[in-house]
C-alpha cells in the first residue's frame, strides 16, 4: 500500500555493511570504537587524552563514523559534543558475518564420513 | 559484496533416505556428525542440544518432523546478541535416488531487517493499512 508521503526504504542493509567493515578497516578507528564501547559516551578531547592520536585525527575520525551512524552526537557538559556508539549498523555487519561463519561444508563432511563408516560396520555385520 | 539470505548445499550420498534420516534426527546420529554430544526431542516444538568440546553449545528448536523427507529446526544467529530473537530457519531434505539419498540443506534468514528497519516497516504497514481501512469505512459510511 502507499505509503503518506513518498517511500522511505531507508539503507539496504548490504550498503550499511559495507560502511561498516570501510570504518573498521582503520585501526585508529576501531582503537575509539573500542573506548567508546568500554568507557562509555566520551568528548574527542576525553578521547584524545586516552588515545595515541591527536584531537584533530580523533575529530575527523568521529566525523567519519557519524556519518555512517556508528557513533551519534549529543551534547554533554560545558556545551562539549560527546560521542555516543551506536551499535545498530554493526548488527547488520554481524548478520553478514554470521552467514560466512555459519560452516555448513565441515558438518556435511562429517555426516558423510559418519555414514560411510556406519555402512561399513553394517556390512562387517 | 552480495548480502547471503541463504545457504543451500546438496549433496548426493550412497545411503538409503532411512539410513539418512536417523543420522540427522536421532541424538546418536548428530553426536557422530554435528556436535560431540546431542539431545532431541523429536516432534515440532521440541528442543534439541548440541555441545561440542571448545564449549560452544547450540540449542535448536524442531519446525518440522516428516519422516523421512523433511526435517527443520531453526536456531540462533552465532554472531548476534544472547538476547537476539532473531533466528535462522535450517531444512534437510531427503529424496531417495537410484544411488542412495539427494539431501539438500537449506538455512535461510540471515539478511532480516536489523530492528530499526523492521520497526519502521511495521509502523509504516500499520499506519498505512489504519488509513486504507478509514478510508474503505468512510466509503462504506457514505454509500
Amino acid at each position: 500500500m502507499p505509503p503518506e508521503q513518498g517511500p522511505d526504504p531507508g539503507p539496504d542493509p548490504e550498503s550499511v555493511a559495507e560502511q561498516v567493515f570501510i570504518a573498521l578497516a582503520d585501526p585508529t578507528r576501531r582503537s575509539i570504537l573500542a573506548a567508546l564501547a568500554a568507557g562509555g559516551p566520551a568528548t574527542a578531547t576525553d578521547l584524545a587524552d586516552r588515545l595515541p592520536i591527536t584531537r584533530q585525527a580523533i575529530a575527523k575520525h568521529l566525523t567519519l563514523l557519524a556519518d555512517v551512524g556508528l557513533v551519534t552526537a549529543e551534547p554533554g557538559e560545558r556545551r562539549r559534543v560527546r560521542f555516543r556508539l551506536r551499535s545498530a549498523p554493526m548488527q547488520v555487519a554481524q548478520q553478514f558475518m554470521a552467514a560466512l561463519a555459519r560452516d555448513w561444508d565441515g558438518p556435511l563432511d562429517a555426516l558423510t564420513g559418519y555414514l560411510d563408516r556406519a555402512a561399513q560396520r553394517g556390512e562387517r555385520r | 559484496m552480495g548480502f547471503p539470505d541463504r545457504i543451500e548445499r546438496t549433496l548426493d550420498v550412497a545411503h538409503p533416505p532411512r539410513v539418512v534420516w536417523a543420522a540427522i534426527t536421532t541424538a546418536e546420529g548428530l553426536a557422530a556428525w554435528f556436535g560431540q554430544e546431542a539431545e532431541i526431542d523429536l516432534r515440532p516444538g521440541g528442543v534439541a542440544r548440541l555441545a561440542w568440546d571448545g564449549g560452544h553449545v547450540a540449542e535448536l528448536r524442531v519446525e518440522r518432523v516428516e519422516e523421512p523427507s523433511v526435517f527443520g529446526f531453526t536456531w540462533r544467529v552465532d554472531a548476534m546478541p544472547e538476547d537476539d530473537p532473531r533466528r535462522t530457519y535450517v531444512e534437510f531434505t531427503l529424496e531417495p535416488t537410484a544411488t542412495g539419498t539427494r539431501l539438500r540443506v537449506v538455512e535461510t534468514g540471515f539478511a532480516q531487517l536489523p530492528d530499526e528497519g523492521y520497526r519502521k516497516g511495521f509502523e509504516s504497514h500499520t499506519e498505512g493499512w489504519g488509513r486504507e481501512l478509514g478510508e474503505l469505512v468512510a466509503y462504506l459510511d457514505a454509500a
